[in-house]
């Protein structure tokens, strides 16, 4: 099964929708979207719909901090610029909509391979895995040989041997990696929506079960009619300047 | 991972075992067969027993995980693989020819054989760099010969492959390798740098050339740094009367910085299949063990400022392209052998390490066997050699940079083309005439260069206002 994994897609539709595309013409079989669907852009009610839509037809989805946020009180550590777009993200979306985000689950554990925003030590408490010894936290912390999660923005892929050291690799769009059997995997794809990296192309990543094999891919989308859209809105202007410098 | 032992006759994912080929101190390779495989086959099963080395494990991971991205008949072609979970082995294509490593109980060998041999492993070497992936283990017995001849490399179990995860490196922080190969940046931990195979070739050629190891056969960590800041006693010092270029080829493999060792092993290559284009340095002249200073002041160097190494095997080799120009020196064509200077120039100018090569063809009969000389006695190929080397004065290349060839056949663009095919050239710079109906209709010398080059071609032509003027 070749399954398309998108993250981090923060109401970007420009994005959303060159990544679907992308995920055709390369072949999948299966979605995951690894949470984060709103938040900084300008489109949430339609990237809601699309991978509600998505959902009913069998894709995995899980619930991110962004998403959590629009049915909860905001927490107190979130930034400023993040807190007065969940207020913005509030009132885009409706009943139904907010529901289908409440209804997320934290996690999703699938023939060997987990599925979640932050981590698998303590999913609900969003901590971020920034190094390899978050990673070994994590894979720790998890039966499943490969966990897929996103949360962090940049493409990053960590390891773990017999011997529970943790390495970090940073991948290569279009080279696919064979995730050997033998030790455990941590794949965070990167953000479809908000990458951050310094390159603006959407993140995406497809995992094939058949050969265990990972293809971390870059996906170019008009960053410039998204960015458009989000100062329109009437949202901080920063965040439309981070989506066409990637950063 | 407890399992039976294996024996002749059991059959593992539908490979019969049949008899063992090899018994080492890492793996065992048998012979296998399979019912939809007719080619010969081996597998490669490791000796993972209770308390092995852990670098031996994960060796064998990097092994499955490299060798089915490789391609090519410099490498054993992958089959398949088993997994550590319930058996570890790796099946590839069995290489029915001698390894290097047979050749060593020769040494010395002539150094013509040398060059033969190690412009084959060269070339191998470069087609394994062009598929980003650094062998880091290279020596005699790490190389087979084909029945046609070609080098196939084997034992990917320290490789590093620049586009996937380096499970060693994560892992392990003793230097890997094998002592006499091993390059001075390996010995500290330096696992991305494609010039540390271009020291293990030097090595190996060393070896054949000589029958001595340049550096011994070292067993402690102070031993092996001893390459560091003591320069190889040079080839010459062993054997009286050891030909300049190839003392030139081999120290300039070993040394110690790997920015002064050459870019890549197409280079190398190159210089070993055209011993009268070799460029001799001080290295040649070398009689003695010499140079403590200068090789750690250049070992110190390496780890200043300035120090490059691509992050991609791939841009390393797209910095260092082997660069062809075929010129045609015909009266009249003084234009376009202008406009090829000034692009040869533009091509050259893009890549500090960029190597050209100026060709020319003298035309020769196919059926008549033509004189030699020209209607005042001049000797044609001396005389279009004089010819070349004024064509490229302009450029103002060091001579270290440039090489010239004057090649004699009957289809001038077959000749080119199998030129670069032979000396793994990036780049082909060619001029074109003008259009004319009859070229259209036989087709011209660079229309079938750009058909047939195995790389990227750039077609010079005259621009049309400097053609039409007067």
């Amino acid at each position: 099964m070749r399954i398309c994994l998108l993250s981090d897609i923060h109401a970007n539709r420009e994005a959303l929708a060159a990544c679907l595309a992308h995920a055709k013409t390369i072949g999948t079989d299966q979605f995951a979207f690894l949470g984060d669907l709103v938040g900084y852009g300008a489109d949430p009610a339609w990237v809601v719909d699309t991978i509600t839509g998505y959902c009913e037809t069998g894709a995995i989805c899980v619930l991110g901090n962004h998403d959590e946020a629009v049915f909860t009180e905001a927490r107190a550590d979130m930034r400023p610029e993040a807190r007065a777009v969940v207020e913005w993200t509030r009132a885009q979306l409706d009943q139904r909509q907010r529901g289908f985000l409440e209804q997320l689950p934290l996690q999703v554990e699938r023939d060997g391979m987990l599925f979640v925003h932050a981590n698998a030590w303590a999913p609900s408490r969003w901590d971020y895995i920034a190094s390899p010894f978050d990673a070994r936290s994590s894979m720790a912390a998890t039966t499943c040989r490969q966990t897929f999660c996103g949360h962090v923005h940049e493409p990053q892929l960590y390891h773990m041997g017999a011997d529970w050291r943790a390495g970090a690799f940073t991948p290569v769009a279009g080279t696919p990696i064979p995730l050997g059997a033998q030790r455990r995997w941590l794949a965070i794809p990167g953000s479809v929506g908000q990458p951050r990296d310094g390159n603006p192309a959407a993140c995406a990543a497809l995992f094939d079960t058949a050969n265990r094999s990972l293809t971390y891919y870059r996906v170019p989308y008009d960053a410039a009619a998204a960015a458009a859209k989000v100062r329109a809105a009437g949202l901080p202007q920063n965040l439309g300047a981070r989506l066409e410098a990637g950063q | 991972m407890a399992r039976a032992a294996l024996a002749a006759g059991s059959v593992i994912d539908g490979f019969r075992l049949e008899e063992i080929a090899y018994r080492g101190g890492m793996a065992t390779l048998w012979r296998v067969t399979h019912a939809d495989m007719a080619a010969p086959l081996v597998m490669k099963v490791p000796r993972l027993e209770y308390g092995e080395d852990a670098a031996a494990i994960v060796g064998f991971e990097v092994e499955q995980m490299i060798m089915p991205s490789l391609s090519g008949t410099h490498v054993p072609r992958f089959v398949a693989a088993g997994d550590f979970t319930t058996m570890p082995y790796i099946v590839m294509e069995f290489i029915n020819g001698p390894s290097l490593r047979a050749r060593i109980d020769h040494a010395p060998l002539a150094p013509e054989e040398v060059a033969a041999v190690g412009a084959k492993v060269a070339t191998a070497l470069h087609q394994l760099h062009r598929q980003n992936v650094i062998h880091l283990d290279l020596k005699p017995s790490s190389v087979l010969f084909r029945a046609n001849g070609d080098a196939v490399l084997i034992d990917y179990g320290l490789a590093h492959h620049n586009q996937l995860p380096d499970l060693l490196a994560e892992q392990f922080r003793l230097p890997l390798g094998t002592g006499p190969y091993m390059s001075p940046e390996q010995i500290y931990g330096v696992r991305n740098d494609a010039r540390s195979d271009l020291f293990a070739l030097g090595v190996t050629l060393y070896f054949l050339a000589t029958g001595e190891r340049p550096f011994g056969n070292p067993t402690s960590i102070a031993g092996l740094r001893k390459r560091l800041y003591q320069n190889p006693p040079p080839p010459a010092a062993l054997r009286p009367g050891f030909p300049p270029w190839l003392q030139e080829i081999i120290l300039h493999c070993l040394e110690v910085d790997p920015a002064r060792r050459y870019n890549t092993a197409a280079q190398v290559a190159f210089d070993l299949q055209h011993p009268q284009e070799v460029v001799l340095s001080e290295r040649a002249a070398r009689t003695a063990r010499d140079g403590i200073a200068d090789r750690l002041r250049s070992w110190l160097g390496s780890f200043g400022a300035g120090r490059v190494v691509h992050s991609s095997v791939a841009d390393h080799l797209a910095a260092a392209p082997i660069v062809m120009v075929a010129v045609d020196l015909m009266p009249g064509m003084e234009a376009l052998g202008e406009a090829l200077q000034r692009a040869t120039r533009r091509v050259l100018a893009a890549d500090a390490g960029a190597r050209l090569s100026c060709v020319s063809v003298l035309k020769t009969s196919r059926i008549a066997i033509d004189s030699n000389v020209d209607a005042e006695g001049r000797n044609l190929h001396v005389q279009r050699l004089v010819e070349l080397k004024h064509w490229a004065r302009a450029l103002g290349l060091e001579p270290a940079r440039v090489t010239f060839h004057v090649l004699e056949a009957p289809d001038p663009a077959a000749a080119l083309v199998e030129y670069a095919h032979a000396n793994q050239v990036d780049h082909i710079v060619v001029g074109a005439r003008a259009s004319s109906a009859v070229r259209r209709f036989l087709g011209s010398v660079s229309s079938r260069v750009v058909a047939e080059a195995p790389c990227t071609v750039t077609v010079v032509r005259v621009a049309h206002n400097e053609r039409d003027a007067g």
